[in-house]
């Protein structure tokens, strides 16, 4: 059984049909790319894996446990918790502007162990006081995070007062945060001006670990040749080809994927 | 009549406009967050009650609303007493403030990118605390000034519970014209100016508190 095991997912809106059965695999460590044009449902894909959107059919299994199924109703409750298995930094990188970027970091993580604390019952006075403890951990730990991604010295910044490649690697820190299995990225740096692409997808590509899975949908096909280990090509709502980075970007027949990838060519 | 005593007299009525303005802003804010979520509800049923109900109370002065409160359950039920005079204001002014309220929490509210709830939701947050931690200061700092303009209006609007013989401070003044002592209307102007200007810097004071952040 692999890691993520994504199945027969399908997603409708209405009456259009946007996802017409997706399945694949992904191994802990590995990176799979999504590429495809534009209205394809990549975003939506996403989303269904992170259960923005709830897929009308299919199954999802994380690490040998089945996370989700069409078929079953889901509480919020429950929702709640299997999403701090699966992160998403989004393309406009939705920071919350009223807090720093090590707030933006430390929010999720604080709200984590307090939902813990009062499901173990917990009383109010007993509870604020544990927190203060918590609260100094997990300063401590969004510090090394912000490290990571090269913002230490933006830990007190507002995300008004930084620049979009710099708000877009607090959303990544904000993202890991929680220590997810499974990381996605919708097209993480469309929304940035080209001098800054660099800086993010240099800060992707070192996230790479054994710890960690990644699913990164992207127009920027020389950074999905370098940090992928697979690669999927959608076209309609379907993977038109699957395979590693080599046979989608070198060996491909499929007419599809060669069309596709020569608009790229430069 | 000495200036004096005019003075004192006008401001026992301003103490009930102050009681009035109070307590309307202490019910009419939480009501009107409720009444927001209710003209946002997913239920269509609820949404369009709620929106005809706001469409009324904001489609009719509020002076017939005060008239309605206190005169109507009397006149339409036999037996029934009427409420007293200053509950009766109240209760119109509630019901009134929340609906126009309302409709600045929905705009705020809605105004916020759906961004931030999703951000929000894939970090584990549930639907409370994405709400608590990451939306309502961003709509308070979007409606402290369509909210200040209210608030202010609310001020002047309370010399309409003279209609039902409440004795706010404008009452009071209306008692001397009537004793052939015209200045002492006029002198109103100064505590409502006064205290609309307290509020104007206390609204100042949390629009500049809130600038800590730009969108
Ligand atoms: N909430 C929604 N309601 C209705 N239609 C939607 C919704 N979300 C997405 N769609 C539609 O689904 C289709 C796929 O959208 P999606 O955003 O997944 O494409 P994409 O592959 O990410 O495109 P892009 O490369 O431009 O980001 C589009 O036709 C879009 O209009
Ligand atoms: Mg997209």
């Amino acid at each position: 059984m692999a890691f993520l095991e994504v199945r027969n997912i399908h997603k409708q809106f209405g009456d259009l049909v946007v996802l017409k059965g997706i399945d694949f695999d992904l191994e802990r460590g590995e990176v799979l790319s999504i590429i495809g044009s534009s209205g394809n449902g990549k975003t939506t894909l996403l989303r269904c894996i992170n259960f923005l959107e709830i897929a009308s059919v299919g199954t999802i299994a994380l690490d040998g446990e089945e996370i989700f199924s069409a078929d079953k109703k889901y509480t919020d409750k429950e929702l709640t918790k299997i999403q701090h298995d699966i992160g998403l930094v989004f393309q406009s990188f939705n920071l919350f502007p009223q807090y720093t970027a090590l707030q933006n970091v430390t929010l999720a993580l604080d709200v984590k162990a307090e939902n813990e604390l009062k499901e173990q019952k917990i009383g109010y006075f007993q509870r604020k006081k544990l927190m203060k403890d918590i609260k100094k951990e997990n300063i401590e730990y969004a510090k090394s995070i912000l490290d990571k991604v090269g913002l230490i010295d933006k830990i007190d910044y507002y995300p008004c007062q930084l620049s979009g490649g710099q708000q877009q690697r607090v959303a990544i820190a904000r993202a890991l945060s929680l220590k997810p299995k499974i990381l996605c990225f919708d097209e993480p740096t469309s929304a940035l001006d080209p001098e800054l692409t660099g800086e993010v997808l240099r800060v992707i590509k070192e996230l790479k670990s054994p710890e960690i899975a990644m699913i990164i949908v992207t127009h920027e096909m020389k950074f999905a040749k370098e940090v992928s280990d697979k690669v999927i090509f959608m076209a309609d709502g379907l993977i038109e080809e699957m395979g590693t980075t080599e046979q989608i970007f070198e060996k491909s027949q499929n007419p599809k994927t060669l069309a596709f990838l020569g608009n790229f060519a430069e | 009549m000495d200036f004096l005593t005019v003075t004192l007299q006008l401001l026992e009525g301003f103490v009930t406009t102050l009681e009035l303005f109070g307590l309307t802003l202490l019910f009419s804010l939480p009501l009107g967050l409720i009444i927001a979520f209710g003209a946002m509800s997913k239920f269509k049923p609820l949404k369009a009650v709620v929106k005809t109900f706001v469409w009324i109370i904001r489609g009719t002065p509020l002076m017939l609303q005060v008239i309605a409160v206190y005169y109507g359950p009397a006149l339409l039920f036999e037996g029934i007493g009427m409420l007293p005079r200053f509950i009766a204001v109240m209760v119109a002014f509630v019901i009134n403030y929340a609906c126009y309220f309302s409709e600045i929490f929905r705009g705020g509210i809605e105004a916020i990118p759906k961004g931030q709830s999703e951000a929000g939701r894939v970090l584990g947050l549930n639907k409370f605390q994405i709400f608590s931690k990451i939306i309502l200061l961003q709509v308070i700092k979007r409606i402290v000034a369509p909210m200040s303009n209210e608030i202010i209006t609310l001020v002047k609007d309370t010399s309409l519970a003279r209609v039902i013989v409440v004795t706010e401070i404008l009452k009071v003044a209306q008692d001397f014209t009537a004793k052939g002592l015209i200045w002492p209307l006029f002198y109103t102007a100064i505590y409502y100016l006064i205290f609309v200007g307290v509020l104007t810097i206390l609204f100042g004071f949390i629009e500049k508190k809130l600038s800590f952040y730009k969108e």
